[in-house]
């Protein structure tokens, strides 16, 4: 999917001063890894059935979006009109949060504002325990998963159980979703099968296991035989939301099972925790997204279902209604003026399925809710910088994310800043800085560069006359010649010899 | 409350600063409109739906009645009971079956008592094969479309339009909408498409003309 | 025309041979070619590894050493793409609002090799030979953010002897990424391992790219596999004829197997 006519990648980064803002805190939720990048990487990389599972998943996704998007001739107007849409958002978002609350409330709807995610669970609590309920059905949603709310109703008695498949299997085994769509995408269908067995009252019968196959049709019968009871007894839903309009007050939830309407229509009570970056001008507006969003994401033409509802409706869906306006270290995002486009992000994952690094490494491997090029700008914007100061490294720069993206998100050029912020942020001068500072000087004049590079041409005293270097040289070199061979360097530079040759 | 309120609203301004740049113009110069003819649209939305695997059926305005009954023979099977049937308070009584009830109201949960559902649309997009439904007296509430395992959308000739644009300009922002595009499905295992998770698994389209 | 060469700083130090290629290459298409002396380093790796800071001086030596020049000219797409979109900015963004009129300028007038020729010169049969079996990376760079597009690729396919391989997931990162291939060395090699199965799937004797780099990257990986399938750059396949290697132009690999 390159299209000639695209505005080329940019990595870029223009003048800015941001003024610090509260990021999301620290304790809570899903932003921070407990380890590098590199390092968690390194796990990964090494579980063949991992990248075996991940290699088909992303290679299959990303042909069949690369075939629904080249069928839409104005690809290119509408991603355009996606990212001037976000930008015009982000110019207003005061302005249109108000609004929306106004119009929200204006239709039944109560609208409650968080701070950060502590704030968030606090609030979601306090709602589902004044209905009386002690559990609660959950429609995917990254927001929740974000600020962990999950182990927040749980601390506090209350049971949520995730009704989509891919977040029932992760909840269900006890593991860390891996994608932004399909969270289970790490896991084929042998290993959810033995999931389901393990953990599904309905197969604990003896003899009943034989009847799961690993067939994908029968795991997913399995798992609407397993959560339709609880559809129905359900008295509260939690939900994300993928956009809201500030002009109606409308929210919107784009899904594929069918679970997100049993959420939002069966029970009496519904709470949609949403960031508050999720906005979208006006009702006109949502035609473009609705069309960026399913072929970018699922490479469909259009997803199964999208719910769009405004405040309560009478006698139709749940009769009580919160929405919760959350910041969580998105204001923060907002005052860098490079970094602020991450908000634009609309959840698509197309990026992560084009990125050779995530395609290696995983979900898991960057220790947030975030995975892929995106979680790696918005990640360490959410939590400041140092503390997921690996992330914005976790990228070759080459490019495929930007290209793949709806909404336009120069996510190189994000990226090369973020690398910049924790360079200034650092008190110390690293062992890196000390030799980027020399190369520098070296690089900024004439003759210390020619010095420099005599002295570089040493390093054919390294290879003891051989044509490469040894493969023992210390760190960092050491990381390169691990797998790979480094050319001595030759006798003379090209610059000496054509001075030579030409007299100067 | 207020207080955080402010604090989130007061953190925004904070952070576009004093002199915030002004919202970009937004530059629409993505198709709007369709100008395809609708024996055309109609073609294309028949395609799309059933690449989704839904089943249509083309029909008369006059055979709608009869389509439908065929429509329930497709998604239940010849011989179904007109009990587990339940249509939309606003059908035409021209479309209903013989024998089949009205919602009338009952909890939602109530609704599993039925096997199928029929129900009219309020706009349908040929180039996504997407039907809404408006939660008016034909679309029927939401519960309605959702529970039952067999759907049943009546969609007219002059429901049917281009693109998303077309359709969203049609539709009451405020209303509970549902957009449908074939019948539930889950990609959520190893990316290979499973038809009818929690939705209705079956979804048959009478369209006119 | 009067060309200005930048030779690169990884070029000029690792591989010369390859500005000594498109030196003779330009030569021969009947240009003068002069190499400013000044020159040292675009500053990417500075800008890209996070220190836009230190990049300053350097993008401001480079702006300086290439003030008078007509046309530049590099062997290499990723330099030319910081050229035109990082340079101007890490200037502006440290308040040498001047500097950085001159560096948008200079941009205006740099060009990566394969645009140069068939952009500039309007050429795609450079009269070179080449009896070899070749497959051709498009490097990110020139892929994503210069768009060079198949102009590599016509230049190629002009080329007598040359048998043009198709790369398998031509489009897929080769795993170089500057620092990077150092401080994700693990991933790294993944990807380059990926990137190697492909190319040795070809069963060509030669790998090219615009790129110096991420040869340097490839090739040695490939070394290190003594797999005896090579990389050379674009610009030296274009600088062979049947009459005369140059003394500096390589058949031989970048790194040799
Ligand atoms: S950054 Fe762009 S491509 Fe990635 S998930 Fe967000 S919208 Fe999709």
């Amino acid at each position: 999917m390159t299209a000639t006519s695209r505005p080329p990648t940019f990595l870029g980064l223009p003048t800015a001063q941001r003024p610090s803002l509260p990021t999301a805190p620290r304790g809570v939720g899903h932003l921070r890894g407990d380890r590098s990048f590199p390092d968690a990487a390194r796990d990964a990389l090494r579980d063949g059935q991992l990248r075996a599972n991940l290699g088909h998943a992303t290679s299959t996704i990303r042909a069949k979006r690369a075939a629904v998007v080249g069928e839409v001739p104005d690809w290119e107007e509408l991603r355009q009109a996606g990212k001037a849409l976000k930008q015009a958002t982000m110019a207003r978002l005061d302005e249109l949060l108000v609004q929306l609350e106004e119009q929200v409330t204006a239709r039944g709807g109560t609208v409650h504002w968080a701070r950060d995610a502590t704030e968030a669970n606090e609030i979601v609590t306090r709602l589902v325990r004044a209905t009386g309920a002690d559990e609660v059905v959950k429609v995917k949603s990254m927001a929740t998963q974000e600020i962990g709310l999950n182990e927040a109703l749980e601390a506090a008695g209350i049971a949520a159980h995730e009704t989509d498949l891919a977040e029932l299997i992760v909840q269900l085994g006890e593991d860390e979703p891996s994608h932004i769509l399909v969270p289970a995408i790490h896991k084929n269908r042998a290993e959810i099968r033995e999931i389901f067995l393990r953990t599904m009252p309905q197969f604990a019968e003896p003899g009943a296991a034989a009847e799961l196959t690993d067939e994908p049709r029968r795991l997913a019968m399995a798992a609407r035989a397993h959560l339709r009871e609880r559809f129905l007894r359900a008295r509260v839903a939690v939900s994300g939301a993928n956009f809201a309009v500030a002009e109606t007050g409308t929210l919107a939830v784009v899904e594929s099972e069918g679970n997100g309407r049993m959420c939002l229509t069966l029970p009496q009570t519904l709470i949609t925790v949403m960031g508050i970056e999720k906005l979208v001008p006006t009702w006109q507006d949502l035609e473009v997204f609705l069309q960026l969003l399913p072929r970018s994401s699922t490479g469909e033409r259009m997803n199964p279902y999208t719910s769009l509802w405004t405040g309560v409706t009478p006698g139709d869906g749940p009769q009580e209604f919160h929405l919760v306006l959350l910041d969580n270290g998105r204001t923060a995002v907002l005052a860098d003026e490079v970094g602020r486009e991450a908000l634009h992000c609309i959840r698509c994952s197309a990026c992560l399925n084009v990125c050779p690094v995530y395609e290696r490494a995983g979900g898991h491997a960057y220790g947030s809710v975030y995975p892929g090029p995106i979680g790696a700008v918005l990640s360490p914007q959410l939590t400041g910088v140092e503390d997921n100061a690996s992330l914005p490294y976790a990228s070759s720069l080459c490019g495929a994310c930007y290209d793949a993206c709806p909404v336009a998100i120069d996510i190189p050029s994000i990226l090369v800043h973020l690398r910049a912020e924790h360079v200034e942020a650092q008190q110390r001068t690293t062992p890196e800085a000390a030799a980027f500072r020399a190369l520098s000087r070296a690089m900024s004049s004439p003759w210390l560069w020619r010095l420099a590079q005599r002295a570089a041409g040493l390093g054919r005293f390294l290879s003891r006359g051989g044509p490469t270097l040894p493969v023992a040289l210390p760190p960092p070199a050491s990381a390169w010649t691990r797998s790979r061979d480094l050319p001595t360097p030759p006798r003379e530079t090209f610059t000496q010899a054509w001075a030579r040759e030409h007299g100067r | 409350m207020t207080g955080a309120r402010d604090e989130v609203l007061g953190r925004i301004r904070t952070a576009l600063g004093p002199d915030r740049r002004p919202a970009p113009e937004v530059h629409r110069h993505y198709r709007r409109s369709d100008g395809r003819p609708v024996a055309e649209l109609l073609d294309v939305l028949t395609d799309r739906l059933e690449d989704y695997a839904a089943t249509v059926l083309r029909c008369s305005p006059e055979a709608v009645g009869a389509t439908v009954a065929a429509a329930l023979d497709a998604g239940l099977g010849v011989g179904w009971a007109p009990a587990g049937v339940v249509v939309a308070p606003g059908l035409p009584a021209a479309w209903r079956p013989d024998g089949v009830s009205e919602d009338d109201g009952r909890p939602a949960v109530g609704l599993t008592a039925f096997a199928a559902t029929v129900t009219g649309v309020a706009v349908a997009v040929a180039e996504t094969g997407t039907l809404v439904l408006d939660g008016g007296a034909r679309s029927g509430r939401r519960a309605l479309s959702l529970l039952p395992d067999c759907l049943v959308c009546v969609v007219e000739t002059g429901q049917v339009v281009g693109g998303v644009p077309e359709a969203l300009a049609r539709l009451d922002a405020t209303a509970p909408l549902t957009m449908v595009s074939g019948p539930s499905a889950t990609s959520d295992i190893e990316l290979s498409r499973v038809e009818g998770v929690h939705g209705p698994r079956t979804l048959v389209v009478v369209l006119m003309g | 025309m009067r060309v200005a060469l930048f030779a690169t700083c990884l070029v000029d130090t690792m591989v010369p041979q390859v500005a000594h290629a498109t030196a003779t290459l330009l030569q021969r298409l009947g240009h003068e070619v002069v190499v400013p002396p000044g020159q040292a380093c675009c500053g990417q790796m500075h800008v890209n590894t996070g220190y836009r800071r230190e990049a300053v001086p350097v993008v401001a030596n480079h702006v300086r050493a290439f003030a008078g020049a007509e046309a530049v000219v590099a062997p290499s797409g990723s330099c030319v793409a910081s050229i035109h979109h990082q340079q101007a900015m890490v200037l502006r963004r440290a308040g040498e609002h001047g500097l950085a009129s001159d560096a948008e300028a200079l941009a205006g007038r740099t060009y990566e090799l394969s645009q140069f020729l068939v952009d500039v010169l309007g050429v795609t049969d450079v009269g070179a030979y080449y009896p070899h079996r070749v497959t051709y990376h498009p490097t990110c760079h020139s892929l994503r953010l210069l768009r060079v597009g198949d102009r590599p690729l016509r230049l190629l396919r002009a080329v007598r002897g040359l048998e043009l391989v198709e790369l398998p997931g031509a489009d897929q990162c080769c795993g170089f990424g500057g620092t990077f291939a150092v401080k994700n060395a693990d991933t790294s090699t993944a990807m380059l391992t990926d990137k190697m199965a492909n190319v040795l799937s070809t069963h060509a004797e030669v790998c090219t790219a615009g790129d110096a780099s991420c040869l340097m990257h490839i090739g040695g990986g490939l070394s290190r596999l003594r797999s005896g399938t090579r990389t050379v750059h674009l610009a030296e396949i274009l600088a062979s004829t049947e009459q005369a290697v140059t003394p500096h132009q390589a058949t031989r690999p970048a790194v040799p197997a």
